[in-house]
């Protein structure tokens, strides 16, 4: 069911981005007077791209979720999504949590199963695709156990199979990595690399490791902190497959170097290295 | 482990002959009257009276259809009604005074007026035992819905997914285990309804057989129907805690959707 994309095809530049956030603004009105979230924020993602957003506490990260699955509406601009404006909870989009999150009471295949469940979908058409996708996380002989038998960095990974169920045109991942510890952490960033290679999927990733944003990511925007804004935008070119060594070269301590910089003076212009 | 086990179980017997020792020896030697303290034979004897030659029967399945037939409406609605209000806070808000209020007080207080509305027997005993279940689980089932995971509901609702369906297929099982801990307390209130229903207005029951048993000074009869009550209580609570365990089988193993972050 799984169709392996090569990887030169499906990061191919395409003219139509998947995603696009145009002039969006987000405005509270809290007890003390309306508060900016997000103010002006523009940016795209190519069909197939990584992208990482970066940003300090607040920044608006997870404001920006809700607004990209429809949950929320934008005070201003728009969200468009595969060609159609975002104003609804929209079934084309694939969500992973910091916690995954998963239903203690289902099996790791129903919980994958979740999303199909969800939008009262056949679920008989989608078990092998489920099974495929919990192969792919490495997961293959864990299809009937509950979560209670797992560990966190397990469950992340039913989380990843649980967000691809659907063939949504682009995943979105909310720091996914932040509740593991460092080891199962570079484990799962190698993960996601390989499944990413393989599905060929877009991929919003909102992270505040550097490291984590380099490694993985064709591009890295900057937001500021609250309103959250895009300060900064680069494109990282480390080869791919990236791995172990890809962390030791030179480059990809400049890049680092540059993105540890910018969150230092949260006000730096945008300077592109790439 | 095997060793503790076979202590613990000793303790417990020899604890047991003990109590029923000095409590014949005292009796004996402080010469206390029946129908003060009965010794525990005659309370033995009271007991293979009720229970062999069947005297307690028609008693012991008036008072537990009350509380069977009771405590299920009482839980039944308790879960609907807690369940409905979670989902609406508007009216959640507005109503909770009343309901601490009405939780405040001692439900048994109404029991003659109940009486009152429903009559001598089973129908103002089964409302007893019902009213005095429903808040335990009702409460317990507002907390529950209410502590639940909201990312597991924003996931569904990324979904579409209608709120039936999340209220049934993930609030509901995530407020599971509060609510059998609700469950859990309303059995040991759905007995105590049933008993003061059955001392204020009855014709029969375990209570109503206590009281007869307190006008003729049975005293005998009275320690044995305790001790039915109390196994009665027993045997629900296991039944409940079995219950609890198989339906709620993730529980206590790490990683539950109701942790939050």
């Amino acid at each position: 069911m799984l169709k392996p994309h090569q990887a030169k095809q499906a990061h191919g530049d395409s003219p139509n981005p998947v995603l696009s956030i145009n002039q969006m603004n987000l405005v509270y009105n809290s007890t003390r007077g309306p508060i900016t979230a997000i103010r002006d924020l523009t940016f795209s993602i190519r069909k197939g791209e990584f992208v990482s957003i970066l940003g300090p506490s607040g920044c608006g990260k997870s404001t920006l979720l809700k607004i990209v699955s429809g949950l929320l509406r934008p005070t201003s601009g728009n969200v468009v999504l595969a060609d159609v404006e975002v104003k609804e909870p929209r079934p084309d989009i694939g969500i992973v949590f910091q916690q995954p999150t998963l239903l203690p009471w289902k099996t790791v295949l129903e919980n994958v199963l979740v999303p199909i469940r969800a939008m009262r979908m056949p679920v008989h058409e989608y078990k092998d695709r489920a099974h495929d996708l919990l192969r792919l996380v490495g997961l293959g002989d864990f299809i009937n156990h509950y979560p209670y038998d797992l560990s966190g960095g397990i469950h992340q990974r039913v989380g990843i199979a649980r967000g691809l169920i659907h063939d949504p045109a682009m995943l979105l991942m909310d720091e996914p990595f932040a509740a593991l510890d460092a080891m199962s952490r570079e484990f799962m960033m190698d993960e996601l690399q390989q499944i990413w290679m393989t599905t060929g999927k877009s991929v919003l990733f909102i992270t505040h490791s550097i490291p984590e944003a380099v490694y993985l990511s064709d591009r890295v925007l900057t937001l500021s902190p609250r309103p959250g804004r895009v300060i900064d935008d680069i494109k990282i070119d480390l080869p791919r497959v990236r791995d172990v060594e890809t962390m030791g070269q030179s480059m990809f301590g400049e890049y680092a170097t540059h993105l540890r910089a910018l969150f230092k003076s949260n006000t730096a212009p945008s300077t592109r290295i790439a | 482990m095997m060793r503790f086990r076979w202590v613990e179980v000793s303790i417990s017997v020899a604890f047991f002959i003990a109590t029923l020792l000095l409590w014949d020896l005292s009796v004996r030697f402080f010469k206390v009257p029946a129908y003060l303290v009965p010794a525990p034979l005659s309370v033995g004897a009271a007991l293979f009276d009720g229970l062999v030659n069947g005297t307690f029967y028609p008693h012991i399945a008036a008072t537990l259809y009350a509380v069977v037939v009771g405590y299920l409406l009482g839980c039944f609605l308790a879960v609907v009604i807690g369940a409905l209000l979670a989902e609406i806070p508007l009216i959640e808000r507005a109503l909770m005074p009343y309901i601490v209020a009405l939780q405040s007080m001692p439900k048994v207080a109404l029991a003659p007026l109940i009486i009152v509305w429903f009559g001598f027997g089973m129908s103002s005993k089964i409302v007893l035992v019902a009213l005095i279940c429903f808040f335990p689980v009702f409460i317990n089932t507002l907390v529950g819905i209410r502590s639940v995971n909201p990312d597991i509901v924003n996931l569904y609702r990324a979904f579409s997914a209608s709120r039936w369906n999340i209220l049934l297929n993930v609030k509901l099982p995530a407020a599971a285990s509060s609510i059998f801990a609700g469950l859990q307390i309303s059995v040991a209130m759905a007995l105590i309804g049933a008993v003061v229903g059955e001392f204020i207005a009855s014709k029969a029951g375990l209570g109503n057989l206590l009281q007869a048993s307190s006008m003729t000074m049975d005293v005998a009869t009275m320690f044995a129907v305790v001790i039915v009550l109390a196994a009665i209580g027993v045997a629900g609570n296991e039944m409940l805690q079995y219950l609890h365990r198989k339906v709620v089988f993730w529980e206590n193993r790490a990683h539950v959707a109701t942790e939050g972050a």
